[in-house]
Order: C-alpha cells, then sequence, then structure tokens
C-alpha cells in the first residue's frame, strides 16, 4: 500500500470519527477536544496523501464500485493539482482546527458543541473529497456534503437575525450553483451510464463547438458562484462574517478555491481549453470581482466583512491569471499559459495563507473587544502586541508588499498579463495592458484598504471600553497564527521554487502544454516568461533588513534622545477617542471618487433650537452603501420569486371540496399520462 | 563583485544628493518668485540640526510610529540602489525590476500612513486617507507606463529597457514614448507630494497630505523622513531621465564612462528640477477632489501610450 492510499485511508477515517465520536462525547469540553483529534488526524492524513502525490508524481487511483453502484460507485483519484488542493485543506484546516479548541469554548452551553463537531468534521471531509473524486457522483455527493455542513457551521449563531438572513442567502445560492452543475456534468456524460471522469474528458473531446461553449458558460457560473466571482458574489460579504472566525477561515481560505479548482478541472482538463474569447470573459469576470471586491472592502466598518469582500477581490486576481492563461492558450503560446495558470494557483496559496492568518486574528479581536465594528476598536496594539504583529504581517501580504508572499503571486500574475501583448492580434493583445492598469489599481486600493483595517482597528486610542480591555487570547490560538504568519513569509521568499512546482502541476493539465519547462532561474529568482525580467524576494528580504537596519544601528550608536508628550492638539486640553479618525473618514476620499459605484445614501438631519436656527442642538448624521449590484441582479429575481408564490398560495383554498378535486384532478391526470405514453 | 561595488557607490551618491536635490529646488522656486531664498544646501544643514535634536513621541504612539522612519528610508534606499541612476549595467539590477520598485515604494507609504494613524491626531488620520486615495489612483498610471516602455523593451527590467532605447533612439523619440513620459511626470508629482496635488510648504494642516502624515514627527526621526522623501524624488526624477532619456549613462565601469555618466545625471536631474520649480510657481494647488481628474488625464495618457505603441509596432 502507498503512502497516498494510506493517507487517504486516515483521513477519511479521521474526520469520520471526528464527526461521529464528537456526536458521543460525554460533555461540551470532551466534545471540543474530540473534534479536534478527528479533524487533527484526517488532517495529517490529507497531507500525507497530498505530499506524496506530490512528489512521486503518481496519481493515487481507487473504486469502490459495489458503493452506491446505481450512481456508478465511489470513484477516487488524486492527481497533482488535486493534491494540491488536498495539501490546501490540511494548510488552513490543521490550524484553524487548533484555534477552534479554544475559540468554541465560549459556545459552552449556549449552543451544541456536539453537532458543531459533527458538521466541521463533516465540513472538512466534504472538502478533502472534492479534489479526490474521479466521478460524477463521488464529486457532487462531496460538493453538497461541503455545502450542507458548512450551512449549518454559518448557522452557528443562529439567535442572531442577520446570521439567519446570511444562512439563507448562502443556502440559495450555493444550490443553485449545484443546479448548474447538473446539466454541465450531463452535456459532457457520454451516455451509456458512464460518469468517471475519464470518459467525460474523452467526450468532451469530441463535443461539438457550440456545446463545449455551453458547458464552458455553465462551468463559470456554478463554480464562479462557489469562488465568490462578481455578481454572484452576493453569499460571501453575508456568510463569512456571521461564521465562527475559524471556520470562516476555512471557507475564505478553501472552500471558495474548491471553485478555482471546479474551474481549472473542466474548461482547461476536460476541455483543454477553448476559443479566446472563453480567456476574455474570465479575465473581465476576474477585474470586475477584483475591482468591485476591494471597492466594497474599503468602504466596509465591518472587520469580516471587509475580509470576505478581500476575498472577492482575490478570487478576481486568480480568475485573471486563469483567464491570461487560456487566452494564451488559444494562440498556441503554451508556455505563457502554464505562467498564467501556475500564477493562479500561486495566489490561491497565498491567499489561503494570509486570509486565514487575518480571518483568526479577528477571531481574537471579535472575542476580546466584542465588536466586528471597527469604529468600535482602536488601539489594540497595546493590549494584544502579538496579534497586531501577526495582523500586520497578514494586512502586508495582502497589500502584496515585497517580500511578502502576496507579492510574488502579483507579481507573477502582472507577467503573466504582460505576456499577452506577445498576442499576434493587437486588438486582443489591447486587453493585457487594460487588465494591467485594472490590477494595478486593485494593488493600490488594497494597500488603503489594509491601511485602514490594521490603523483604525490596533493604532492610536480605544474607541470603546471593550477595545480598551483587550488583552492577548490563548496562547494556542498565537500558536497557529504564528505558523501561519510564517507561512506568508516563508511562501514569499520561496516563492521561486514554489511556483516551479506549480508550473509542472499545470503541465500536467492540459496535453498541449506538458513540454513546456518553467521559467524559473534556480531558487532565487522569480522570472517571467522570457526570463528577462526577474526578481528574487528572499534578495529583496535581505537588501531590506540591511537597509532599515543599517541606519537603526547608526542612529541608535549616536544615541536617540526622547521624549514622551501629548499629541499635538491645536491647543485642545485632552485629547480624546473621538476626535481620530474614524474608518468612514478613512475612506471618504475613495468613496467620493468611486460614489458611481457605491451611490451612498446620506442622511442629515439638524436639531437647531427653537428660538434660533443657529444655535444647533443636535446633528445626526447617517450614511450608508448598499451595493446596487446586488440590487440590479437580485432583487427582481426576489420578488419575482415573492410575485410567484404569491400566486402560487391561491391554489391553499381551505376548502376540503377544493382538495378533493384536486386528488380526483391528479388521479385523472395520472391515468391518462399511463395511458398515453404506454 | 565591481558592480556590485559600483552599485552601492551610486547608491551612496544618490543618498548623499538627495537633500541637495530638494534644497536646489527651493532656492529656484525662491528666485523665481522673485524672493532671495536659502542657499541650495540649507537642507544639509536642517538635517545635522535635526540629528542633532530630542525627538518627542506622542504618548498614544506604538512602535509603528518610531519604527516608520527607519522603513520609509530604508525602501527609499533600496529603490534607489535598483534603479539605473550613474551607471546601468548589463543584466539584471540587484534584486528586482520595475514592479518590484512599485511596490518596494509602496511598503514606505504603507508604513507612513499607519504611522500617521498611529498617533491619534485627527491630521495625521486625514493625512494617511489622502495620501493613499492618490497613491491608489496613481498605481494604474504607473503600471501602464512601465507597460509602455516594457513593450518597446520586452522586459520589465531596468537594463533591458534603458540599453534597447540607447540601441534604437528612433524607438524613444515616438509618440508612445514621450505620452509616457508625460503620464509618469504627472505620476512624480503625485507621489512626490508637489504642486498641484500636494503644497511642500504649506502651513495650513487642512491642505496638506504628506506633510500632515508627519506632523507629529521630530527630531531623527523626522530627520530620516525628509531624508526618504528628498531620496524618494530624487529616484522618481532619476526614473524618469534615465528610462526615457538614458544617453550619458554609463554602460562601462571605466572611470571616463562614469565621469560622464555622473555629469550627464546631474546635468538631468537638474532639467527636471528646473521644469518642477517653474511648475510650482505657475500652478496653484488643486482642490483634493479635483486630484483624481489630474490623475486620470495622467491614467488617458498612459494607456494612449500603450495603444499608439501598439499602433507603430
Amino acid at each position: 500500500m502507498s503512502f497516498g492510499t494510506l493517507g487517504l485511508i486516515v483521513m477519511v477515517i479521521g474526520y469520520a470519527a471526528g464527526a461521529s465520536v464528537s456526536l458521543l462525547a460525554p460533555s461540551d469540553r470532551a466534545a471540543r477536544v474530540l473534534t479536534a483529534i478527528g479533524a487533527a488526524v484526517g488532517g495529517i492524513g490529507g497531507s500525507i496523501a497530498a505530499a506524496s502525490v506530490l512528489i512521486t508524481r503518481v496519481p493515487v487511483e481507487t473504486t469502490f464500485a459495489s458503493l452506491v453502484s446505481a450512481a456508478g460507485g465511489i470513484a477516487i483519484r488524486l492527481d497533482p493539482l488535486g493534491a494540491f488542493f488536498l495539501l490546501l485543506v490540511a494548510i488552513v484546516g490543521l490550524p484553524a482546527t487548533v484555534y477552534g479548541i479554544t475559540y468554541t469554548g465560549e459556545y459552552e452551553g449556549r449552543h451544541s458543541l456536539r453537532l458543531f463537531g459533527l458538521m466541521f468534521n463533516g465540513f472538512l471531509l466534504g472538502m478533502s473529497l472534492v479534489p479526490c473524486a474521479a466521478n460524477v457522483f463521488t464529486f457532487l455527493f462531496a460538493w453538497e456534503l461541503m455545502a450542507i455542513t458548512s450551512y449549518f457551521l454559518v448557522m452557528t449563531e443562529s439567535q442572531h437575525a442577520e446570521t439567519r438572513q446570511a444562512g439563507l442567502w448562502y443556502a440559495v445560492m450555493t444550490h443553485f450553483g449545484f443546479l448548474v452543475l447538473l446539466p454541465m456534468f450531463l452535456m459532457m456524460a457520454p451516455g451509456g451510464g458512464a460518469t468517471a471522469f475519464a470518459d467525460l474528458r474523452t467526450h468532451a473531446a469530441l463535443m461539438s463547438g457550440p456545446a463545449r461553449n455551453v458547458v464552458f458558460l455553465l462551468a463559470l457560473v456554478a463554480f464562479g458562484s462557489k469562488a465568490g466571482l462578481v455578481p454572484l458574489h452576493v453569499w460571501l460579504p453575508r456568510a463569512h462574517p456571521a461564521a465562527p472566525s475559524h471556520v470562516s477561515a476555512l471557507m475564505s481560505g478553501v472552500m471558495i478555491k474548491l471553485g478555482v479548482y471546479g474551474v481549472l478541472r473542466v474548461v482547461v482538463d476536460f476541455l483543454g481549453a477553448g476559443p479566446a474569447w472563453w480567456g476574455g470573459l474570465v479575465l473581465a469576470a476576474g477585474s470586475i470581482s477584483a475591482l468591485t471586491g476591494v471597492l466594497y472592502a474599503l468602504a466596509d466598518n465591518d472587520l469580516k466583512r471587509l475580509l470576505a469582500y478581500s476575498s472577492v477581490e482575490n478570487v478576481g486576481v486568480i480568475f485573471l491569471g486563469i483567464g491570461a492563461g487560456l487566452v494564451l492558450h488559444s494562440y498556441g503560446l503554451h508556455a505563457l499559459a502554464l505562467v498564467g495558470f501556475g500564477a493562479a494557483l500561486l495566489h490561491t496559496l497565498n491567499h489561503a495563507c494570509f486570509k486565514a492568518l487575518l480571518f483568526l486574528a479577528t477571531g481574537n479581536l471579535l472575542h476580546e473587544a466584542h465588536t466586528r465594528n471597527m469604529e468600535r476598536m482602536g488601539g489594540l496594539i497595546k493590549g494584544m502586541p502579538q496579534t497586531a504583529v501577526l495582523f500586520l504581517i497578514g494586512s502586508a501580504a495582502a497589500a502584496a508588499l515585497p517580500p511578502l508572499n502576496g507579492f510574488a503571486s502579483e507579481w507573477m500574475v502582472f507577467q503573466a498579463l504582460l505576456s499577452g501583448v506577445q498576442i499576434p492580434q493587437p486588438d486582443v493583445a489591447i486587453g493585457a495592458p487594460l487588465a494591467i492598469g485594472v490590477l494595478a489599481l486593485t494593488s493600490g486600493l488594497a494597500a488603503a484598504c489594509f491601511v485602514k483595517a490594521f490603523g483604525i482597528s490596533f493604532l492610536a486610542m480605544p474607541r470603546s471600553d471593550g477595545a480598551a480591555r483587550a488583552r492577548e487570547a490563548h496562547w494556542s490560538s498565537r500558536a497557529v497564527m504564528g505558523v501561519l504568519a510564517a507561512g506568508c513569509v516563508g511562501l514569499g521568499l520561496a516563492a521561486p521554487r514554489i511556483f516551479d512546482g506549480l508550473f509542472r502541476i499545470a503541465a500536467g493539465l492540459s496535453a498541449a502544454a506538458s513540454s513546456a519547462s518553467p521559467p524559473a532561474v534556480g531558487s532565487l529568482w522569480l522570472a517571467a516568461p522570457n526570463g528577462v525580467a526577474q526578481v528574487s524576494p528572499l534578495l529583496i528580504a535581505a537588501a531590506a533588513v540591511l537597509a532599515i537596519g543599517v541606519p537603526m544601528a547608526l542612529v541608535r550608536l549616536r544615541g536617540l534622545e526622547w521624549r514622551r508628550a501629548d499629541t499635538w492638539g491645536c491647543g485642545r486640553i485632552q485629547q480624546t477617542a473621538r476626535m481620530e479618525y474614524t474608518s468612514s473618514a478613512f475612506a471618504e476620499p475613495l468613496r467620493r471618487v468611486f460614489s458611481e459605484l457605491y451611490r451612498p445614501t446620506e442622511d442629515l438631519s439638524i436639531n437647531v433650537h427653537p428660538d434660533s436656527r443657529y444655535f444647533v442642538r443636535s446633528i445626526t448624521y447617517t450614511s450608508a452603501v448598499v451595493p446596487w449590484i446586488e440590487r440590479a441582479f437580485y432583487d427582481p429575481v426576489a420578488s419575482g420569486m415573492r410575485a410567484f408564490a404569491t400566486q402560487v398560495r391561491r391554489l391553499q383554498g381551505g376548502s376540503v371540496h377544493l382538495y378533493l378535486l384536486y386528488l380526483s384532478g391528479a388521479l385523472m391526470a395520472a391515468l391518462v399520462a399511463a395511458w398515453w405514453f404506454k | 563583485m565591481t558592480r556590485y561595488v559600483a552599485v552601492l557607490l551610486q547608491t551612496l551618491v544618490a543618498v548623499a544628493l538627495a537633500p541637495g536635490l530638494v534644497g536646489f529646488i527651493r532656492w529656484l522656486k525662491a528666485r523665481l518668485q522673485g524672493r532671495r531664498g536659502a542657499a541650495p544646501w540649507q537642507p544639509y544643514f536642517e538635517l545635522r540640526k535635526l540629528f542633532g535634536k530630542e525627538a518627542v513621541v506622542s504618548h498614544t504612539a506604538s512602535w509603528i510610529f518610531t519604527a516608520t522612519p527607519f522603513v520609509l528610508f530604508g525602501t527609499s534606499v533600496l529603490v534607489a540602489s535598483v534603479v539605473p541612476l550613474i551607471v546601468a549595467p548589463a543584466g539584471r539590477f540587484l534584486i528586482g525590476d520595475l514592479f518590484a520598485t512599485v511596490y518596494l515604494l509602496l511598503l514606505g507609504t504603507f508604513f507612513l500612513a499607519l504611522a500617521g494613524l498611529d498617533t491619534g491626531s485627527p491630521f495625521g488620520g486625514m493625512g494617511a486617507s489622502r495620501e493613499m486615495t492618490v497613491v491608489a489612483l496613481t498605481e494604474p498610471t504607473v503600471a501602464l507606463s512601465i507597460v509602455a516602455l516594457a513593450l518597446n523593451a520586452g522586459s520589465t527590467s531596468f537594463s533591458e529597457i534603458v540599453s534597447r532605447t540607447l540601441v534604437q533612439p528612433s524607438a524613444a523619440l515616438g509618440p508612445g514614448h514621450l505620452l509616457a513620459f508625460a503620464a509618469l511626470f504627472i505620476v512624480t508629482l503625485a507621489e512626490t507630494g508637489r504642486l498641484p496635488v500636494d503644497n511642500p510648504s504649506t502651513h495650513l494642516e487642512l491642505t496638506m497630505i504628506h506633510e500632515a502624515m508627519i506632523l507629529e514627527y521630530s527630531g531623527p526621526y523626522l530627520g530620516l523622513i525628509e531624508w526618504g522623501a528628498a531620496l524618494k524624488l530624487l529616484v522618481f526624477l532619476a526614473l524618469a531621465a534615465n528610462l526615457f532619456m538614458p544617453w550619458g549613462i554609463a554602460l562601462s565601469l571605466s572611470p571616463a564612462a562614469v565621469a560622464i555618466g555622473l555629469l550627464s545625471f546631474v546635468a538631468k536631474l537638474g532639467a527636471l528640477s528646473v521644469a518642477i520649480a517653474v511648475l510650482e510657481t505657475r500652478v496653484a494647488k488643486l482642490r483634493l477632489f479635483r486630484v483624481p481628474e489630474l490623475l486620470s488625464v495622467s491614467f488617458v495618457l498612459a494607456l494612449l501610450a500603450v495603444m499608439s505603441t501598439f499602433l507603430v509596432r
């Protein structure tokens, strides 16, 4: 038995045991520990399986044809692409599991931790099985397991009306995606009951052009709704804040990435890419997601919703890489296309790492300051200095600052887009600079967004009592966050080596490009496809340490005298937290610049003294941003459904005679149908 | 090895020259406005004075506040070591390309904006918010200018762009190059806090951007920030000069070539400083909410630069 198979078995047993044993746990405390043990064993098993496939490059295959044989049985095949995503589950899953032990302590006595353990392990199992699936039934089963268990996890704090609403949105959107998956698989199936992915792949190559186009569009919609592409992202900014923080980390770090997996699997692997407009459409969707995601993140005051919108942005960046790859592939520039896919995979990994870190750190803030609203935080760097450093590392990585991991992958996406100008057709090639402009604007806005996220929540003076009293969380949660932060640094410094491996994974997807070799030069330099432009994160880090450390040492050696004093305040007696810049104020200039997108509603009411309007008693100003994209796309659907439901309600007359009429009518119809179709 | 020494030396020259550049622009502006003005080497005296003083740090400030001056200065030095100033050795530069430069500068700005928020002063927050707005809106222009240059050279590497322009001078005078230069010049004004985007000599807090962020700094910390900002200005001007007009830059490390390189570098910086000084005496500061219009003009210029490069190809 190979390590791969052994790992998979340990993984399934671990998760399944964690799910069932925690349900039978004698106490809440035991349930918490048992949940974590099961999930940890499962995660270790999964990472062994993934690592062995990634190292040996030999896929692990197993089939259980007798199990649910009516649906084609359970088929498992873990190839390098799947192994990469399985590893992603473990990379985020293990820290989230350890973090959860103390984090869920707050739920003791209020929510069922046994049910939570079942769902948490089920969720991890579902996410782990999706990239292992090798036939339609296994895939859909894992997909649905992931969707349903995560629904229950989102609904953990269901006493809040907001959470229940978020759960509804999530359930509807995730099942909409499922509904679109079915015809997609149906069209690719060769008939005769064959549903194995290998059959789908051979049949997809024989399909006509229009049918392939339809499959592509269905895949983009179905997987795009899971990944959170605009305008299918609506569930994301609702469900992520509602879920417990370590579940948000898993959803944002891994679950939405399985949408990326689906697109790569179906569009690149099964369909073998297609005409240039496929790539153009993916580029457009990526651009819109990246830009709207970061703009809404910037305008939000809820820290978790900000991170959720930032995930929409990063998924957009990933799709920019995939789109560039698809366009280049369609022009036969296979080696360049692989740089696009490789860059997308690199950003997938990097985003998982820093977003998980940020969500876990936010969980600590939530736990201590008892609010998600940044305008109630501030000054947390004093009470929680370590969490602050970890959050800063995550923020800097999310803002793509060198030498952290976000920088490396955005640099690769830039270079992949830039190689688009080598396309011989100028009218297509001109799209590349436009996408580069969008990506540059996105990264600039992301920097502004994370200055706000860190600066408003951690710096200056506390804006509420909760923030003033906040202290460090349990050491175990800080330790796992430290591991993720080290990952952000390490993945950045080792990016050339990692990109090399991801390029090879991408090369394995497409037969036409399998012989292409990656543009990397050694383990020090990250190189553009033409090999001329190069950047070395490791050397940047070394040079930065020198350039910052030497002046620091010189100034310290000269002797730096300093003293503390009050902040200068134009002659004010005392500085209070109310004088600080707030989150809304920080975003105000950009909100004005992009007012067409935000369309904020503003309400200003001034209460003046009855005798003279020059004496103001109070001023109330409220401003809210309701994303018009949601209103434009979803309001018609929702009101249409409601109108339809009202019409259907007429059937419910309440009279027994009416129901008897229905019964006899249905019976007659059934008889007629039986006679007719005979 | 000699290449690394050459790059190190030219970085040190840039660090030494930067305060003089700021002083020269100030002196020239004063002369153009009919004032006598301080001597061009005044900033050196100011730096010496600041480094001899005691620093005052706000009670609310954290380590971010005291670390930022070093980060800002360090990233400016780092960027100065990456861009071609006096010599442009073939092959790769020390650590990165144009995109890496842009992101390193963003690293400095990121910390400076955090430091602005750190003291809890409303002015610092205001400066941070405005600075990040301006920086975010300049990014696409910078990227497209890079693309316009990279289209000619086939790469975003500095040495490639410089050597390609030297080999084919006709390309440098093409419309794409000129439009990209115009776009990058506007970006330079915005990123380095010059008129009409920001006023480096304003005394009214409400109109400040860069100065509002550093309002709380004093002593050696302020000295480092001023020095770093001057270096950033020098780097941007050097980029504008050497990427678009690389003539005179030393391609070999022979003493004669380096001497010519140094002279042409100073001459090009001088010419661009004159342009900035004249511009700053001629235009008034824009209202903050008109700045995006200026930046979108620069974006359109950069886009046209890319388009025309495509057409000419």
